[in-house]
């Protein structure tokens, strides 16, 4: 917990900022408004923490998010009483890419980075070939309840934050940041790494599945709707202080990462700062924020922080 | 750990990377000859071979540099927005007189040297990961770019057009670039000093440094030299275009696309091993799938599935060849 | 090892060298940007600077087009012309049957979509058409360049170009001109040299269409939300560029020009966003109606009836404006537009005149009208008016149900 408080700290720093600016976001209904909205890409973070703090990367959140939102029109085509079987077949497909995922990462030795860029690929190609290059059919109102009431997707993102928090805490858990930290230790130790890691991609593919039912319900069917979201979910992790390469960091400071990224959006915007420049800032806070965390380290805790600076996974 | 000591004795007879590259392109060009044959084309026409060339000669010079970077046990995420930059750059400072070509190549080769010291020293001094660090660096590209141009901008003279459009036989000047520049490459690496310590910090960086490689020194280098070959690809496209264009890199997703065919062509994600000539035989391979696909007039969405598929065996073929020798990451 | 200092070194210089030149950018770019942006600066309205890609004449004669009668059959729009001029094909006759090619910029977007599988619908009515090759350039200039080159190598009758860019794809144009008779629509290009450039009236049009609607609509005083889709496109910076002529004249106060990458969920809080701000904004001003739905449902989130609204063709948003009763206007960029380039290719392969720029009417879609191009048994992101109710294969091949 108390390598949270840093992106914490910060976090409250920008909300005080944000309410600022806009009284309103200090009203229970303003404020609830923010962690809505925020709510997909905190859940994206707490999959994708998963995989990075077991040492390898997700970069199919995207498109799967995409996939999911697409496939779910097609499917239920406006039909009410298609929504409850058609939403647990997003959840399956999302177990079931994180598990191809895992499988070829671990089984075929393939690194993450490669495994899950193919998987981006097929993922975003195969949904439009079947689609026929642009989203068809609608959502029921059922299904967008979820994204479109405050009150639902809030308490979705409370379940999955107390979830992920409660994984974290049991032996998978540290199963899991072992394997991260030190792939051939944990293996001695009786760790079954391969296992791990597969487990790992399979809650990232879960949380992808429940995060495009909260974005394809808050605002529809878009074929954009994942567009860029797995650079966005990695950045938040790793502003929460979560190291790529493997075992360190928390999954509460990977969600307050995500709230964190989400606060400075909002602020940016509410700033005026010119569209375009807001990439520019959250640019130079990405890299200042990981180079804060790994200049002080040192200090923390006398480890290999060398190593890491190239460790490409 | 998870090698596989039953397939050592079978798997040691398989060629190394480079070679499974090329002979997979040879078997792609073969069969895409006979598809396009079946469907009542030619494919291993005149235009086809210029075009498979135009095709890959600005990946092909990004890709060079991502491999330099990858060896070295980086990666360059920044390359795309690097590309836009530089055509722009080159395309305002031409502003189509033939006097500014000498300045605008000049410029670009500025730019290119100025992105990748910042790269190298975030990575190695802020010790930022590589793929934070770029993908940082590259958010602060693009805010730039899309803040100063919201469109194509500046003129490329028609002198500076001939890069893009002219071609010697059947090769295009721009083949001929991408080839200098691969050769320059594989010289760095095989004959030089510094390849020898790229392929060092990228097999083990702490051994490296106990032997005495200023491990920060080269990855800095590696970087600057990664996005010169983003600037040269930036500068071809700029002559390709006739202008400098802000989404030139992203559109053509250089950064991804790069990754892939350095892959693909058989250099190790972890770095320390594999060569340039892989990462041409990788570049080349998309590059003639693209034209057999092409010719097919195949939908680009099934496309993408082929590829994604293609470049995730093609690393499982390696990773169980390369599995024998240990561990397959740190 | 002090073999790598003069490298560092240089790099260093080199470095601080390239720092002292790109410093000077942004002021060649404001520079060339300054002249052409027209003197009224309009500041106070709210709206910005004018674009850079504002042409006075341009945006005059579109205005004028917008009441002008089409010359042709009235039932098929996209053979009708407004104020063509004529010019000669006769050097491009020849005996059929033909090949016809294509390089199309992308289909990575619905209006793409059905606009593409028009085009093959149309092509399919077409005997002499023998063979129809087309190219797609996932939306990348330099593989449309290479395109270009492979299709004008196949020996093509005709050559039909959608441009990804305006600016970057004029070479290859100019170079394929030379070559082959060239057809350019959607996006132009900054050559006359292709025989034919075809265009529903534009963007001018597009964006003074809806932005009067609601100079109409809306009372004085009334809060104005624009929201774009990117910048530097150059048919949506017209739409805009005359949306923004109208409001400075009119005494609504456009509160922000947001950009919304034609992604929902982004449009959707960004109107959240400007709610909360404001209290209230008062009207909605749109360059594609890709959003609109969201942008609708981000007011009945907060409560809030819809103000008026601007859209576009697609059926989700003229079901959303019929149930809800909403008001709104949706001029349109019609997809029919696909169909015209091969009948342009194969008049001017039989020798017949067609006009330099082909400029096809651009119908708005009203509350009058809205029941004729309302389609039940199409699905959402179809467009009204793609003009292919009469071709083999509809509805099924865009995506809809037989009634």
């Amino acid at each position: 917990m108390r390598r949270a408080l840093p992106i914490l700290a910060v976090l409250a720093v920008l909300l005080a900022a944000i309410a600022i600016a806009n009284p309103f976001f200090l009203e229970p209904a303003g404020f609830l408004a923010f962690v809505r909205r925020a709510a997909p890409l905190v859940i994206l973070a707490a999959g994708q923490y998963f995989v990075i703090v077991s040492g390898e990367f997700d970069l199919s959140v995207g498109s799967l998010v995409t996939v999911e939102v697409v496939v779910a029109a097609r499917l239920i085509d406006g039909n009410e009483g298609a929504t409850w079987p058609v939403l647990a077949l997003l959840i399956v497909i999302g177990l079931l890419v994180g598990l191809v995922n895992g499988v070829v990462t671990t089984i075929l030795r393939v690194p993450s980075f490669i495994t899950t860029l193919g998987m981006m690929l097929v993922l975003s190609g195969a949904v439009f070939l079947w689609t026929g290059g642009a989203p068809r059919g609608a959502l029921s109102e059922t299904f967008r309840v979820f994204g479109r009431e405050t009150g639902w997707a809030v308490l979705v993102l409370a379940v999955m934050a107390v979830a992920a928090a409660l994984i974290m805490r049991a032996d998978f858990g540290r199963t899991l940041v072992a394997t991260g930290d030190n792939e051939r230790a944990a293996a001695l130790s009786g760790v079954r790494v391969a296992r791990a890691r597969t487990l790992a991609f399979v809650l990232s593919g879960l949380a992808a599945a429940v995060a495009a039912i909260l974005l394809g319900g808050f605002a529809g069917v878009s074929a954009q709707v994942g567009q860029g979201l797995e650079f966005q979910a990695i950045t938040a992790v790793v502003l929460g202080g979560v190291v790529l390469g493997g075992g360190r960091g928390t999954v509460i400071a990977a969600m307050a990462g995500a709230f964190t990224l989400e606060a400075l959006f909002t602020l940016l915007n509410l700033y005026g700062i010119s569209g375009a420049l807001e990439f520019t800032v959250q640019g130079v806070i990405i890299i200042a924020a990981v180079a804060a965390g790994a200049l002080r380290l040192p200090f923390l805790t006398p480890q290999r922080v060398k190593g890491d600076a190239h460790a490409a996974s | 750990m998870t090698a596989l000591p039953g397939h050592r004795a079978g798997l040691a007879a398989i060629a190394d990377p480079t070679r499974v590259v090329f002979v997979a392109l040879a078997v792609v060009i073969l069969a895409g000859w006979g598809l396009v044959a079946l469907d009542g084309g030619q494919f291993l026409t005149l235009e086809n071979i210029v075009g498979v060339q135009q095709r890959s000669a600005a990946l092909g010079i990004v890709a060079v540099g991502q491999t330099l970077a990858i060896l070295a046990g980086s990666l360059d995420l920044s390359v795309a927005y690097l590309i836009s930059l530089t055509s722009l750059v080159a395309a305002e400072i031409m502003a189509g007189q033939d006097a500014g070509i000498v300045p605008a190549v000049a410029a670009v080769a500025g730019v290119s040297v100025l992105v990748g010291l910042v790269n190298g020293l975030v990575i190695t001094k802020l010790r930022v990961h590589a793929f934070i660090a770029t993908l940082g660096v590259a958010l602060i590209i693009k805010g730039v770019v899309d803040h100063l141009y919201d469109g194509p901008a500046g003129r490329v003279p028609e002198s500076f057009q001939h890069l893009g459009y002219d071609r010697i036989g059947p090769v295009p000047v721009s083949a001929m670039l991408w080839a200098v520049v691969a050769l320059i490459a594989w010289f760095l690496l095989s004959r030089t000093r510094y390849g020898y310590r790229v392929y060092a910090v990228g097999g083990d960086p702490e051994v490296a440094r106990l032997s005495g490689v200023r491990t920060d020194r080269v990855v800095i280098v590696t970087h600057v030299l990664c996005s010169l070959c983003a600037g040269i690809a930036g500068l071809l496209l700029a002559s390709r275009l006739g202008a400098g264009a802000p989404t030139v890199g992203t559109d053509g997703g250089y950064d991804l696309e790069s990754i892939a065919a350095v892959v693909l062509g058989g250099t190790a994600l972890a770095g320390g091993r594999g060569g340039v000539a892989g990462t041409v035989g990788g570049v080349l391979l998309l590059a003639v799938l693209d034209s057999v696909f092409n010719q097919l007039e195949v939908n680009s969405f099934f496309k993408d599935v082929v590829r994604g598929v293609v470049i995730v065996a093609a690393v499982a073929v390696y990773a169980r060849r390369t599995g024998m020798l240990g561990r397959r990451r740190a | 090892m002090p073999r790598h200092s003069p490298l560092v070194l240089a790099a260093v210089a080199l470095a601080l060298l390239a720092a002292g030149c790109t410093s000077d950018k942004p002021a060649a770019t404001t520079a060339s940007q300054a002249p052409d942006a027209p003197a009224s600066s309009a500041q106070a309205a709210g709206t910005g600077a004018q674009s850079k890609f504002f042409v006075q004449a341009d945006y005059d004669a579109q205005l004028a087009m917008r009441s002008q009668a089409p010359q042709g059959p009235a039932d098929k729009p996209w053979e009708q012309a407004i104020a063509p001029q004529m010019v000669s094909t006769a050097d491009h006759k020849k005996e059929g049957p033909y090949e016809i090619c294509f390089s199309n910029a992308a289909v990575n977007n619905p209006w793409r979509q059905v606009g593409w599988k028009t085009m093959q619908a149309e092509v399919a009515l077409h005997k002499e058409i023998a063979e129809f090759t087309a190219l797609d350039a996932e939306g990348k200039d330099d593989k449309q360049i290479s395109d270009i080159a492979e299709l004008q190598a196949k020996g093509c009758d005709a050559l039909i170009i959608s441009p990804n860019t305006t600016a970057t794809l004029t070479p290859a144009v100019k170079g394929a001109c030379a070559e082959v008779p060239v057809i350019v629509f959607d996006r132009g290009v900054e050559t006359d040299c292709p025989v034919t450039f075809i265009k529903p009236i534009g963007g001018y049009a597009f964006g003074a269409d809806a932005a009067e609607f609601l100079v109409q609509k809306v009372p004085a005083g009334g809060k104005i939300l624009a929201l774009r889709i990117s910048p530097g496109v150059d048919v949506l910076e017209t739409r805009w560029s005359a949306a923004k002529v109208a409001f400075d004249a009119s005494d609504l106060e456009v509160v922000g020009v947001e950009f919304t990458d034609g992604d929902a969920a982004k449009s959707k809080s960004i109107v959240s966003d400007y709610i909360q701000r404001h209290g209230k904004i008062d009207g909605v001003w749109m360059d594609s109606g890709a959003t609109s739905v969201a942008v609708a449902e981000a007011f009945e989130d907060a409560g809030l009836p819809v103000p008026p609204m601007t859209g576009e063709d697609q059926q989700d948003f003229l079901r959303k404006w019929k149930d809800d009763g909403l008001t709104a206007i949706a001029p349109t960029y019609p997809t029919y537009q696909w169909r015209t380039p091969i009948i342009a290719a194969l008049k001017i392969l039989k020798g017949e005149e067609v006009p330099k720029v082909w400029n096809l009417p651009q119908p708005k879609i009203t509350q009058e009208n809205l029941d004729t191009y309302l389609q039940p048994n199409m699905p959402p992101l179809h467009y009204a008016l793609c003009g292919c109710e009469s071709l083999p294969g509809f509805p099924e091949n865009w995506g809809g149900k037989k009634e």
